[in-house]
Formats: structure tokens, C-alpha cells, sequence
């Protein structure tokens, strides 16, 4: 048992085994094997509580937010406005007024370009990414350029998968008005340093927007820490709904920035001549909000915090260190991403063997694993490959799936061999 | 295994080891290009006619799965020696088959080596591997745009 006193009391001692029973559809057949579910990365599976609260939600508390005096509606409220604060606690931001409920990450990235980007991004200015961005922080500032005439720069990467901070703060100057960077690459695993990269940006006084989409269920998220001006995740790929994501920002960042969209609840009052605009976040939530997805976000969030995150991780890393030596003894595997820091994630290329006949191969034998190119095509470029088999974890995840998808893995061997 | 084998047949597994007709044809009259986005496969196929219309060589180029390859590989061979007309009619009997649209007891006699294919029809999302080839064809010889895409 857990005998440190220091650890909240409601943390009890990282148990995968149980972990697993608390999420029902885990526990099913595909083609008549078990599910061996290795597609986290592209999104996470359900916890029975998560599940559990969005059915409360609209079985008995089913009503709109903000607006009436009734019960229901006073109900859904604290229960929309508990989930913000259950989200502020979790990346550990100041405020839970900087907690923004959107559809997620892409919408978040989106949300940022549109009012932070039209209002403070000119012609001659640059924005600053990664070549290891996921499309959804790539395109959203292309389209951004084309409307201001600044310029998308890419900080590249190494071979390794890792960012060479030395030419990221080369690249670094008076022209960049924004720098984006994702924090765990979906694709390579990657782990980004985004706090020294922060700090460097900082230096010349320019934000940066993290995105989070992948870190959220696989790393301790501190964004006062990181000193993150924006950060961006998505609730379904950290064991919540689809359709809820969030966009934090620091106050007197959002306070700066106009809204994203007009309409309902997002206003103090309306007349024909002037409309003055609600407080922040409410000003950048138009119309009802995903009130479901928000509260079940907020109960995936209290449940993946009910566990210590500390020994997730450490089991996770178990995990990742197993399943990457397991592949590495199968001759003719590469394994794209090699980078030092690196969590959740193994993409691989087989000689000969393309990803898209693997996929088709390990889910017969029941192995749901993601080929492609992940939304990443930059990465597959600076490969020169179209495409990589990648298994993603979570802590649901045990040696058992491992075993299963590389005995599946040698059933694909055979067939081509 | 034996579903697996059901799609991966051993002509398949042969023409995506050593795909025949796999080179440019600097002198082809027709041309197109053909991508699957989502799994990154990416095929050039040249025709050549003579003036009565029928296919003199057919060849093609580009990276993909096993199943896209050889359906490329196989389709070159079927249609050599075709009229166009003939090319368009075998693109809407393939399309049946690989969709299940026709049994490929009774409806395949005409297709002789391309009933292969037919175990595509019980995994919907590799139709389009095997027909990407066949798509990319067709744009090439009715000459609506150069450039497909199956999304």
C-alpha cells in the first residue's frame, strides 16, 4: 500500500491490472480474439466513471448552462463550472477563468490563430513551429499567414527526433510574434523540452503555445511551470469524451485577445448599436457548450488522478521499455523516433513490409495499432517514408498486449516472407 | 491465418514482390497520377494507344501496400492489348467485385487472374488500395483531371 503521507489520500497505488477492469470496452473480441487496444494515441478508451457521469448528466440533470433560475439548469451549471475547475487543477493554472472549454486541440489551436494571431500577427511577422507538428498545429497558422502575409517558419529536427535547441534559438528573433510546439509528438514520442524552450522564447519576449494533445495522459502537465502562455488538449485522448477539449491561456493574455466567435452566452448585453462582450473564458465560449463532454471530461480527469501519476508514468515507461526491445530484435525494423526523452509512443518501418498490410494483419488477430502517417506527413518526409506502424500506450496497456501484437507482427512476417 | 490468406494470396504476395510493368513510358500518350492521403500510397500510371484506340503498353510506378501494388501489377497485364472501352468496362467489373457488388462465383469469368481480389470485398477498408490503380487508369484515359485521390 501507499505509505507515503505526503501523497493525496484519495491516490492509491498504481494497480494496472485493476486499472483495466475500469474500462468496459477493453473487454471485448475483435475477428473472436481478445482486444489487444494499442491505438491510444489516436484516442484513449473510457473509463466506467467517465461514462457513468455523462449518462447522469443527461438522465437527470439534462439542461442548459448560464441562463435559468430553475434547478436543472443551476444543477448543470456547477456541475459545467466544477468541470473547469477540475480542469484548472489538473494542468495547474492560476485560474479557472483561464480554463477555455472547446471541441479540442485543433479547434484550441485554431481558437488561438484566429484571436491572438489576427489581432497581434502582421505582414513581414513570422510564427515559429516545429517540423514535428501535428497537422492541427501546422495548417491553422498557414491559413493565418495567408490572411496577415506573415511567414511559417519550421524549426527542424534531428535524426534522433529531437529538436536541436541550438538552431531553435538561432531562429529565434523580433520578427516571431508566436512559437507553437507540440509538447509529446504523437508520432516520434518525442518528448520536447517546452520549459527551456518557453523560457527561451520568454528571453525576447515572445508566447508560445504548447500543444498538449498527446502530454495530458502521459506526463505530469504544470502549465504555470511549463510557464506556458497557451496550452491545448483534447479531452478524448486523455480518457474523456470526443466533442470537449481546452484551450488555457494566461489571464492578461486572454484578456488582450477579442472573441473567437459571436453569439449566445458570450455577452454582457446586446442592442443593435454595441454589444458588450462577457468576461473571459465565457467570451470565447459562443452558444451552448458541450455540457456533457465538459463534466466528462472533468470525471476522466478525476479518475486518471485518482491513481499516482508519478507510478503511471513509471509504468508507462516499463511498458514503452519492453514493447521497444521487443522490436528491436525483429531484423529489418527501424524504429522512427530515438530521441532520449520519449513516452507512449513507437512508430516503426518493417523492409519490405508496408504499414498498411501490417494494420490489416494485426487486426485480424484482434491488435488495434494505428499506420499512416498520423497526421504528421513533415515527419514521414524528413524520413522519406510515406508511412509507419505505430503502437501507442496507456497505462491500461500490459506486457500481455505487447506479447500479442508482436506474435501478430510475426504472423504478418511470415505472410510476406 | 486463413482469413489473412483469403486477402493475401499467394499471386498477390508475387506481384507485390516483383510487380510487372513497374517503369515510366517515356512515350505515353496518357497519364495520371494517383494518391490514397490516408495511407500515403502514391502511383503514376502511362498508357499508350495507337489510333484505333487500343492499349499498346501499360505501365505503372510508385509506392503503396501489397494490395495496391499488385492490383497495379495485375491490372498493367489485363489490359494490354485492350481497347479503351474494354479498360473502362473491366474498371466497373473490378469495382464490383472488390465492393461486393457482384459474386465473384458468377460474375468473374471475365476477369480471369483479377478474381484474386476478390477477398478485398471482407475488409471495406482496403477497397481502396485495390482500386487506386484502377481509379488512376481511368482518369488517364477519359482525361477528366490528371491528379485523383480516393478521400
Amino acid at each position: 500500500m501507499n505509505t507515503d503521507v505526503k501523497t493525496q489520500t484519495s491516490t492509491d497505488t498504481f494497480n494496472a491490472a485493476k486499472a483495466r477492469l475500469d474500462f468496459p470496452a477493453l473487454h471485448q473480441e475483435v475477428h473472436g480474439r481478445p482486444l489487444v487496444y494499442l491505438d491510444n494515441a489516436a484516442t484513449t478508451h473510457k473509463p466506467a466513471s467517465m461514462i457513468e457521469a455523462v449518462n447522469r448528466f443527461y438522465q437527470r440533470d439534462n439542461s442548459n448552462v448560464h441562463r435559468g433560475v430553475h434547478y436543472l439548469s443551476q444543477k448543470a451549471t456547477g456541475q459545467y463550472e466544477r468541470a473547469r475547475q477540475t480542469v484548472r487543477r489538473f494542468i495547474n493554472a492560476a485560474d479557472e477563468n483561464e480554463i477555455i472549454f472547446v471541441r479540442g486541440a485543433t479547434e484550441g489551436v485554431n481558437l488561438i490563430a484566429q484571436t491572438f494571431g489576427r489581432h497581434f500577427v502582421h505582414a513581414g511577422d513570422e510564427i515559429l513551429i516545429s517540423e514535428m507538428e501535428h497537422h492541427s498545429n501546422i495548417v491553422p497558422w498557414q491559413i493565418l499567414c495567408e490572411q496577415t502575409g506573415a511567414t511559417l517558419k519550421v524549426i527542424p529536427f534531428m535524426d534522433s527526433g529531437e529538436i536541436d535547441l541550438n538552431t531553435y534559438q538561432s531562429m529565434l528573433n523580433p520578427r516571431v510574434k508566436l512559437v507553437g510546439i507540440v509538447h509529446l509528438s504523437n508520432t516520434l514520442g518525442t518528448i520536447n523540452p517546452v520549459a527551456e524552450m518557453v523560457k527561451m522564447a520568454h528571453a525576447q519576449e515572445i508566447p508560445v503555445l504548447i500543444d498538449g494533445a498527446q502530454s495530458v495522459a502521459h506526463l505530469p502537465v504544470d502549465v504555470q511551470a511549463i510557464d506556458a502562455d497557451f496550452f491545448v488538449f483534447s479531452g478524448h485522448k486523455v480518457f474523456g469524451p470526443t466533442g470537449i477539449g481546452v484551450v488555457y491561456g494566461k489571464m492578461d493574455r486572454l484578456d488582450q485577445l477579442q472573441p473567437y466567435q459571436g453569439g449566445g452566452d458570450m455577452i454582457h448585453s446586446v442592442t443593435f448599436e454595441k454589444t458588450i462582450y462577457a468576461d473571459v473564458p465565457h467570451k470565447f465560449e459562443a452558444g451552448t457548450p458541450n455540457i456533457a463532454g465538459a463534466i466528462g471530461l472533468g470525471a476522466a480527469l478525476e479518475y486518471l488522478t485518482s491513481w499516482s501519476l508519478e507510478e503511471i508514468i513509471r509504468y508507462e515507461n516499463e511498458l514503452l521499455r519492453y514493447a521497444t526491445q521487443a522490436l528491436k530484435k525483429i531484423e529489418g525494423l527501424t524504429i522512427i523516433g530515438n530521441a532520449q526523452n520519449k513516452a507512449g509512443v513507437i512508430s516503426f518501418a518493417l523492409e519490405d513490409i508496408h504499414p498498411h498490410d501490417i494494420g490489416t494483419i494485426l487486426d485480424m488477430e484482434g491488435v488495434a495499432v494505428r499506420t499512416g502517417h498520423h497526421c504528421t506527413q513533415p515527419i514521414m518526409d524528413h524520413y522519406q517514408i510515406p508511412a509507419t506502424t505505430r503502437v501507442s500506450l496507456a497505462f491500461y496497456n500490459n506486457q500481455a498486449d505487447i506479447d500479442a501484437m508482436m506474435q501478430a507482427l510475426q504472423k504478418a512476417i511470415e505472410v510476406f516472407r | 491465418m486463413s482469413e489473412i490468406r483469403e486477402l493475401y494470396q499467394e499471386l498477390i504476395l508475387d506481384h507485390n514482390r516483383n510487380p510487372r510493368n513497374f517503369k515510366p513510358l517515356p512515350d505515353a500518350n496518357h497519364h495520371s497520377e494517383g494518391f490514397n492521403p490516408l495511407c500515403g500510397d502514391h502511383y503514376h500510371v502511362y498508357i499508350k494507344t495507337d489510333e484505333n484506340g487500343t492499349i499498346q503498353e501499360i505501365t505503372f510506378d510508385g509506392k503503396g501496400c501489397a494490395i495496391s501494388k499488385a492490383s497495379a501489377s495485375l491490372m498493367t497485364g489485363f489490359l494490354k492489348g485492350k481497347s479503351v472501352e474494354e479498360a473502362i468496362v473491366a474498371f466497373d467489373s473490378f469495382h464490383d467485385v472488390v465492393t461486393g457488388k457482384i459474386d465473384p462465383e458468377t460474375g468473374m469469368a471475365e476477369l480471369g487472374k483479377l478474381a484474386v481480389f476478390a477477398g478485398v470485398r471482407e475488409f471495406p477498408v482496403r477497397v481502396k488500395c485495390a482500386s487506386l490503380a484502377w481509379h488512376t487508369m481511368k482518369a488517364a484515359l477519359t482525361e477528366t483531371e490528371t491528379v485523383i485521390s480516393t478521400e
